[in-house]
């Protein structure tokens, strides 16, 4: 997709006024939070885990080279085929020739955002080849040509009504007269038509939650199934994943999946978990005949050994969008990038450069509600702070801004010179307050008085105050004295 | 409930000396809301401590910190360090300050030979003021009272960083005559967010609407929070809009200091 | 430089840096044949009386319906029994598997029964499972011609067998299932974790049964 994050705030403006959106963005609160807080409650071990989960990810990382070793080695000897790539146009590349050599016109695609990432569908469609999204979410915003709004649910931003204009207006070849009024019957007529679907395409395509190195499998973690259908009844199936999903072991695998679902959707498990471990075997009546990894690095391996690396732990649950108040005003869309919410305001300046995104990890409050509910304990915040520093090393901090910071970092660093502006400066500015106590407008001040009050400073300053105190007890003390 | 109209301390104030704490006002409070300040040094004294304000002292650096600015933030830590690391304890009257001077200067100064001790050591005497009052110096009630229906916000940065949630809730329980009726998610951000508010007033606004909307549905007539900031911008969104909600700082109950007018004033 | 070096290089220079390679190498030999099992919850370490009951308790959370039989040769008119109920046709898609070959189809005699993996034209399927996880009230299903992965996901109505002393306490015990079944280090071709029917939140946040897979899972726990 085309970057737009250095437009964030004018997306984030439209975004605010769209009333359509602002009632779709009620559901995220109504979907994800409350669930997920019964479900981490009602387990006791929760946050022993998110520690252990951190700890799982950290060795990993710091082994990575290794256990990369170790699995492609178990892949290859369960038959699959493991294909390296640096950036997004090798793996473009390395899917489209395995595209090809299977003679496909079209492929499925279970939910995946590092495809997303890759951009692989328009890539495909330019070289003739049609892809076609399976999760409901994808294909939803597939056939409104749009990209996904959330990480895990790609289609949070829009309205029943919208999906079942979408639905007229494509599958014209059912009964204009049904009723599509209820989401249970958008469900039923998607299932139908991607039914037919999946005995067609020759290739699919997943994207994994996890690889692993001491079996080499890959794995699959979803509700509807659309991602086992899509893998098992395809000839080849294809998995396109990142270097970081690594893991070690079957049990670590455990551990992770214990926190997944529970902080992504509330559920204790989902419906699918599936570990993938090559082709057809001999006497399998089904499953693909060719497995493919495409291990992907586009960036991580530069995040390595950074002050980033932590953000490789990320594995995508979005419970820190689902909880960002910023993500709740104004949806994933407005970020302009493939990773909205926290966790895609770090990511994204690592995978583009911070010099077009620097808005993102500007965008939050540090309110710290991500960080606090993410499983893998990633600090997002202080990552968000350390873009920050980068841009204003860079001098990419707008004029303004930056201007602005440096007057007042001059007084702040020289207090007698302080004291002396702020005890004129204050008591005048507030018997401007008057008998309100408030300013409706003040000059300096429209991008606080736009939407509020500005409340006035009561008088005198409180150091003005104290000295004087002081001063006044030193006097009772020496006459004491005499 | 402890119904007596003197503090109840864990501290007894008849060892050798009592604690000498430093204040750190906090640029908010000196500038905006010096009450605060003297609230904050009644709850202080009244828990048995001795009181000093340092005179070098102008803001903690936050700004310069969230906007990417660390040499300005470590010259202006390195000052906050000289001035208070001479005292028992350093107090603020804000989560956000208090989280800055313990959480962050340690990160700051981290790898750093000549300051990372001094700032670990700065850091182990810092304390938001509530959390002082309950956690340091066992404070049970602080003998205050007023009638009044109050609801509170949980300061992202106090709560989350600072881990301060059930103590202002336990001193405020013992306030004679207060009722605390709970909104719904105390614990979401109110949109301040320092300079986010002025970076991106839009979603600041949609942010505090939704706030603003919990405390009027909570029925309260006076809100509190933890952090001036956060209090200027739910009052003046509040007030913009014409209600009478009053909102002070926690310490301005506490310290039974309540005849100064509210923040942003009274009336509609 | 292949992609694979390029990237395998670029890892090295930050992990190697300042540790010891061989002390790395034994690390990771050391983790991969000793698979530490890290924390597992109370709940998946009931005793037997109450694993069953937590099992059933949480595949029902989950909206699968559950329902018991005395021994195998029961299973066929258990199985009439659900397809009536459920207005179903009276035929199933069945894998190799032998307990279920065993249990004595022939007695329902208007059942029909298609064996081999699913084409997509079955209303309701028959597995076999590997085992199930208390815990989360999951169902473990291993590919193979015993138990075809597509009979999991194509029809309408899945049903799984599993017997009573195959329910473990954890997903760990999965594990040491598939090792000695299948030897350390290996795994079947697929393995599904199955808890609950089909389901999808992508409209409204709304979760509704049966987007791909099966709009019903139906457990028929074998107590022999």
């Amino acid at each position: 997709m085309q970057l737009t994050s250095d437009r964030f705030k004018q997306q984030a403006q439209k975004a605010l006024v769209d009333a359509q959106l602002q009632r779709a963005l009620l559901n995220v609160e109504k979907g994800f939070i409350g669930k997920r807080q019964m479900a981490a409650d009602a387990l006791p071990e929760f946050e022993a885990l998110r520690d252990n989960a951190r700890d799982i990810k950290n060795h990993t990382l710091a082994h990575l080279d290794l256990y990369l070793e170790a699995y492609e080695k178990k892949v290859t000897e369960a038959g699959g085929i493991v294909h390296w790539a640096e950036n997004a146009e090798d793996a473009r590349r390395i899917v489209l020739d395995i595209c090809r050599k299977a003679g496909t016109k079209t492929v499925n695609k279970g939910k995946s955002m590092i495809t997303e990432e890759i951009d692989l569908n328009d890539y495909l469609a330019a070289n003739g080849i049609t892809p076609v999204e399976t999760d409901l979410g994808e294909y939803i915003i597939q056939l409104r040509g749009e990209h996904p709004s959330h990480i895990i649910a790609p289609a949070v931003h829009l309205n029943k009504e919208q999906v079942e204009g979408d639905f007229r207006r494509v599958h014209t070849h059912l009964a204009e007269a049904r009723d599509l009024s209820e989401p249970a019957a958008l469900l039923s007529e998607a299932r139908e038509v991607l039914r037919k679907q999946y005995f067609e395409a020759k290739v699919g395509i997943t994207g994994a939650n996890f690889l692993i190195a001491e079996t080499g499998s890959s794995v699959i973690v979803t509700n509807e199934g659309n991602g086992d259908l899509t893998q098992t009844l395809a000839d080849v199936h294809v998995v396109v994943a990142s270097i970081e999903k690594m893991v070690p072991t079957l049990e670590d695998t455990a551990q992770i999946l214990r926190l997944l679902a529970r902080s992504a959707t509330g559920q204790d498990m989902s419906c699918y978990t599936t570990y993938s471990t090559g082709p057809r075997r001999e006497g399998d009546p089904d499953g693909p005949k060719e497995y493919h990894v495409v291990l992907l690095d586009n960036g991580r391996s530069s995040m390595l050994g950074t002050e980033y690396q932590e953000m490789l732990r990320c594995i995508r649950c979005g419970a820190c969008m689902n909880h960002c108040p910023v993500y709740q005003s104004v949806g994933g869309h407005a970020y302009g990038s493939v990773y909205p919410g926290p966790m895609g305001a770090v990511l994204t300046p690592s995978l583009n450069g911070i010099e077009k995104t620097g808005q993102l990890p500007n965008a939050s409050t540090f309110c710290g509600r991500c960080e606090a509910v993410c499983p893998m304990r990633i600090p997002l915040p202080k990552m968000m702070r350390h873009w920050r520093e980068r841009e204003f090393e860079k001098h990419l901090t707008p004029a303004t801004a930056r201007y602005g910071l440096k007057l007042w970092a001059f007084f702040a660093k020289r207090p007698k010179l302080y004291r002396l502006a702020v005890s004129f400066g204050i008591p005048a500015l507030s018997a401007l307050g008057g008998t309100k106590h408030r300013f409706r407008a003040l000059p300096f001040a429209g991008g606080w008085t736009r939407h509020r009050d500005l409340p006035a400073p009561e008088g005198r300053t409180f150091q003005q105050q104290w000295q004087q105190r002081e001063a006044l007890k030193q006097n009772v003390d020496q006459k004491r004295a005499a | 409930m402890n119904q007596s109209n003197t503090p109840t301390s864990g501290v007894s104030v008849d060892s050798e000396r009592r604690p000498r704490v430093a204040l750190f006002v906090t640029c908010l409070v000196d500038l905006f809301r010096p009450s605060v300040g003297f609230a904050a040094v009644k709850l202080i004294e009244d828990a048995g401590c001795e009181v000093h304000v340092p005179a070098a002292q102008t803001c903690c650096g936050q700004p310069a910190y969230n906007s990417g600015d660390k040499a300005d933030t470590r010259e202006i830590a390195e000052q906050v360090i000289e001035a208070f690391e001479g005292f028992d304890f350093i107090v603020a009257p804000s989560g956000s300050c208090g989280a800055m001077l313990k959480k962050h200067y340690p990160e700051l100064f981290a790898g750093d030979p000549a300051w990372e001790g001094r700032a670990n050591a700065f850091s182990e005497k810092c304390h938001e003021l509530v959390s002082f009052l309950t956690d340091v110096m066992m404070v049970r009630d602080t003998g205050a009272a007023l009638s009044a229906e109050v609801t509170y916000h949980d300061s992202c940065s106090g709560l989350r960083e600072l881990g301060i949630k059930e103590q202002p809730r336990k001193l405020l329980g013992a306030v004679d005559g207060l009722t605390l009726r709970e909104m719904k998610d105390p614990d979401v951000c109110c949109g301040f967010g320092g300079t986010f508010c002025v970076k991106y007033p839009d979603i600041s606004n949609s942010i505090v609407t939704k706030k603003t909307g919990n405390i009027d549905a909570s029925k309260a007539d006076m809100l509190l929070a933890g952090d001036l900031g956060c209090l200027m911008n739910m009052a003046g969104k509040l007030k913009r809009a014409g209600s009478s909600v009053e909102f002070r700082r926690v310490a301005e109950v506490l310290a039974g200091m309540t005849d100064t007018p509210p923040i942003a004033g009274s009336g509609k | 430089m292949s992609a694979r070096d390029s990237i395998l290089t670029k890892i090295r220079q930050v992990n190697v840096a300042g540790s010891d390679d061989t002390a790395r190498k034994q690390a990771v030999a050391a983790r991969l044949s000793d698979s530490p099992r890290g924390i597992v919850p109370a709940r998946g370490q009931l005793p037997d009386s109450e694993r069953r009951a937590l099992f059933e308790a949480m595949a029902q959370k989950f909206a699968a319906t559950i329902s018991s039989v005395a021994d195998y040769s029961d299973i066929p008119r258990a199985v009439s029994g659900y397809l009536r109920e459920h207005n179903l046709p009276a035929d199933i898609r069945i894998g190799d598997d032998e307990r279920l070959a065993k249990a004595g189809w022939d007695k329902e005699r208007t059942l029909e029964i298609r064996h081999g993996a699913s084409d997509g034209g079955d209303m309701t399927a028959v597995s076999h499972a590997l085992a199930g996880i208390a815990e989360t009230g999951t169902v473990a299903l291993a590919s193979g011609t015993d138990n075809p992965t597509t009979l999991n996901f194509l029809p309408e109505h899945h049903i799984v067998v599993l017997k009573a002393s195959d329910i473990d306490g954890d997903l760990e015990s999965i594990w040491d299932r598939l090792r000695e079944k299948f030897g350390k280090g290996q795994m079947p071709r697929a393995l599904n974790l199955v808890t609950g029917p089909s389901r999808s939140g992508d409209i409204e946040q709304k979760i509704l049964l049966g987007a791909h897979g099966p709009r019903a899972l139906h457990l028929i726990i074998v107590d022999e």
